[in-house]
């Protein structure tokens, strides 16, 4: 039969997840369609159609799917399950939120954030904060599967496919959107970021964060990560926490500075190309991991480094 | 209205788990087991919400083996009203199972609330929550760093990839809790003693007629390959030279 993926978007542009998404969906062996649900989003259905390899887009356009709900957007995607033998969604807030409620609707197991895909029914995916690698075979109909976006390359643009309209689904009235505090940023999104300057609870206060991370940041052109401890102190938002319970990623650098190397941590950038550490503590364990480590203050050494690379 | 909090026995947060060298899983033998942390945190919301006087009763529930009576001794001790075991020896129980387990429960308790974790930190699934909402057709909020409980409706402040988001869900809802939504409290030990003589009732997937045999086969768990320390440099100057050879600046 064929595989569906969920694309990810905010209704005027195609999220890059999406295009990594379908490098694991492709590698199913199975035509290709991808689904666009939203509200005013042909542009993002036409971004998708770009995208090579794959052989239709479905557009759903209506309001019930302006924000992405769960319960309209289950329903929609549970109404076309019927075309396909797969389901794989990026795990995103939105992939995370809505698949598990597609899977449960259709009876079926879903198998959750896979790093791997080694045959159509089978995948690797991590447990444990990533301290260990499962190998699930599902046994099931059809397969419900979200993707870790940081484990796979985006698959090329290029393609021309045709793009299909689907009716949008009637509103339950079980759930509205009441509001939403987006970060607004001229940074690279975290998830995406080829460099990631990420900041620990050493820094101290939301200002120190600011201070001392920032300009480096600037410097690198890099995205901005936290630790929980930063985050729950207040010293960044809770968008940019990296770990277990928070964004997973694998930029071509990252940079932990006044962070421990808590497991949780480690979980959500140990696949990281590069590493490098600044502590004062020389035995922290982030330096088990790093590829190098500076054993110094960071408020005297990041400024340094800061001014380092703009000479 | 009352409250249901499912929580689950897991291997404590801090412990640096094994994987067995014959690849049939991780080594739980003489390891020490808690409350999943996202299931102490829904916890503690119910119990809040309890005090404000928006909930009158707070049930905990558990789905394992015998050891699972522990965790909701644990949160009977941090003031839950009741608890109930369902009482099943498959080992890993999955999320779809689970899910149907509670609907069945949910089917006698009528709860007006669901809370739960977000993801047990064993498995890392993150789909129980999301499940039995379908399962229900009730609404959902996932991923909750804000509960605010109206007359019939409860709104909720979810932490997504952007930012915040605020939902409003007709009741009977189910929320999934992230870590910033509350700090839990620890059990006093007079607590404790009193969490002795709470009710705990027990039950199984026959006796709610559930079929909780596993989808999925685990062929295989490995260790992650790991990374090696690199080395420590002696200044900012000799960081730069590297990250220049390593190519990533
Ligand atoms: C269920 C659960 C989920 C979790 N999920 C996550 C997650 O997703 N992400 C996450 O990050 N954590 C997570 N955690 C928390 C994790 O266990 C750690 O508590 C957290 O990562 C610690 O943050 P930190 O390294 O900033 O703080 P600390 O561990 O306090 O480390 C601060 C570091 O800064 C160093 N330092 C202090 N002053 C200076 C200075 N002047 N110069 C240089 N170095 C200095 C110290 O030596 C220390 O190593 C989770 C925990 C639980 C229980």
């Amino acid at each position: 039969m064929a595989t569906l993926i969920l694309a990810e978007h905010d209704n005027t542009n195609l999220n890059e997840a999406t295009a990594k998404t379908l490098t694991a969906a492709l590698a199913l062996g199975q035509p290709v369609d991808i689904l666009v649900a939203g509200h005013q989003a042909q542009a993002v259905a036409d971004a998708a159609a770009k995208l090579s390899g794959i052989r239709a887009v479905k557009l759903a356009d209506g309001a019930s799917l302006a924000h992405q709900r769960a319960e309209p957007l289950a329903d929609l995607i549970v109404s076309l399950a019927g075309g396909y033998d797969a389901i794989v969604v990026p795990a995103t807030s939105t992939g995370k939120n809505v698949a598990p409620r597609v899977a449960a609707l259709l009876d079926v197991m879903q198998i959750s954030e896979i790093t791997k895909v080694v045959s159509a029914d089978t995948f690797e995916r991590p447990i444990y904060a990533g301290n260990a690698i499962e190998t699930v075979q599902s046994g099931d109909s059809k397969r419900v599967v979200t993707v870790r976006i940081a484990a796979f390359p985006a698959a090329d643009a290029g393609g021309n496919a045709p793009v299909e309209t689907v009716a949008a689904p009637a509103d339950s009235g079980l759930s509205s959107f009441v509001g939403a505090d987006l970060s607004v940023s001229d940074r690279p999104e975290l998830a995406a970021a080829k460099v990631i300057v990420s900041g620990g609870r050493a820094l101290g206060s939301a200002e120190k964060f600011q201070e001392v991370i920032a300009p480096l940041a600037d410097q690198l052109k890099a995205a901005i990560g936290a630790s929980r401890a930063a985050v729950d102190a207040g010293y960044a938002p809770n968008d940019w926490q990296v770990g277990q319970t928070g964004k997973v990623v694998a930029p071509d650098l990252y940079i932990a500075i006044g962070i421990s190397g808590a497991i949780q941590h480690l979980a959500g950038m140990k696949d990281s190309k590069v590493i490098v550490a600044i502590n004062k503590d020389g035995d922290a364990p982030i330096f088990q991991i790093a590829d190098y480590g500076l054993v110094d203050d960071l408020f005297t050494v990041v400024p340094a480094l800061t001014k380092a690379l703009a000479n | 209205m009352k409250i249901l909090v499912p929580v689950k026995r897991v291997v404590d947060t801090n412990v640096k788990i094994r994987v067995k060298a014959d690849g049939t899983g991780v080594d739980l033998a003489n390891v020490k087991m808690s409350m999943n942390p996202f299931d102490e945190i829904a916890v503690e919301e119910a119990l809040r919400l309890k005090e404000a006087g928006k909930a009158t009763e707070v049930v905990v529930v558990s789905i394992g083996t015998d050891k699972s009576a522990e965790t909701l001794r644990t949160g009977l001790a941090m003031g839950a009203d009741r608890a109930i075991l369902v009482k099943t020896d498959i080992a890993n129980i999955e999320p779809l199972a689970v899910a149907k387990l509670l609907k069945a429960v949910i089917a006698a308790e009528e709860p007006g609330l669901v809370i739960l974790g977000k993801q047990a930190i064993d498995d890392d699934s993150n789909q129980t929550g999301q499940m039995l909402a379908a399962l229900l057709g009730w609404p959902q909020a996932t991923f909750a760093s804000k509960v605010v409980l109206g007359d019939g409706d409860v709104d909720v402040t979810r932490e997504v990839d952007g930012g915040l988001e605020t939902l409003r869900l007709k009741l009977p809802a189910i929320v999934t809790t992230d870590l910033r939504l509350n700090e839990p409290r620890y059990a006093s030990l007079p607590n404790i003693m009193k969490a002795k003589k709470k009710p705990l009732d027990e039950t199984s997937p026959e006796t709610l007629g559930v079929d909780a045999s596993p989808r999925l086969t685990v062929l295989k768990t490995v260790e992650p390959t790991g990374r090696t320390a690199g080395v420590k440099l002696g200044s900012v100057d000799e960081l730069v030279a590297k990250l220049k050879q390593a190519g990533v600046l």
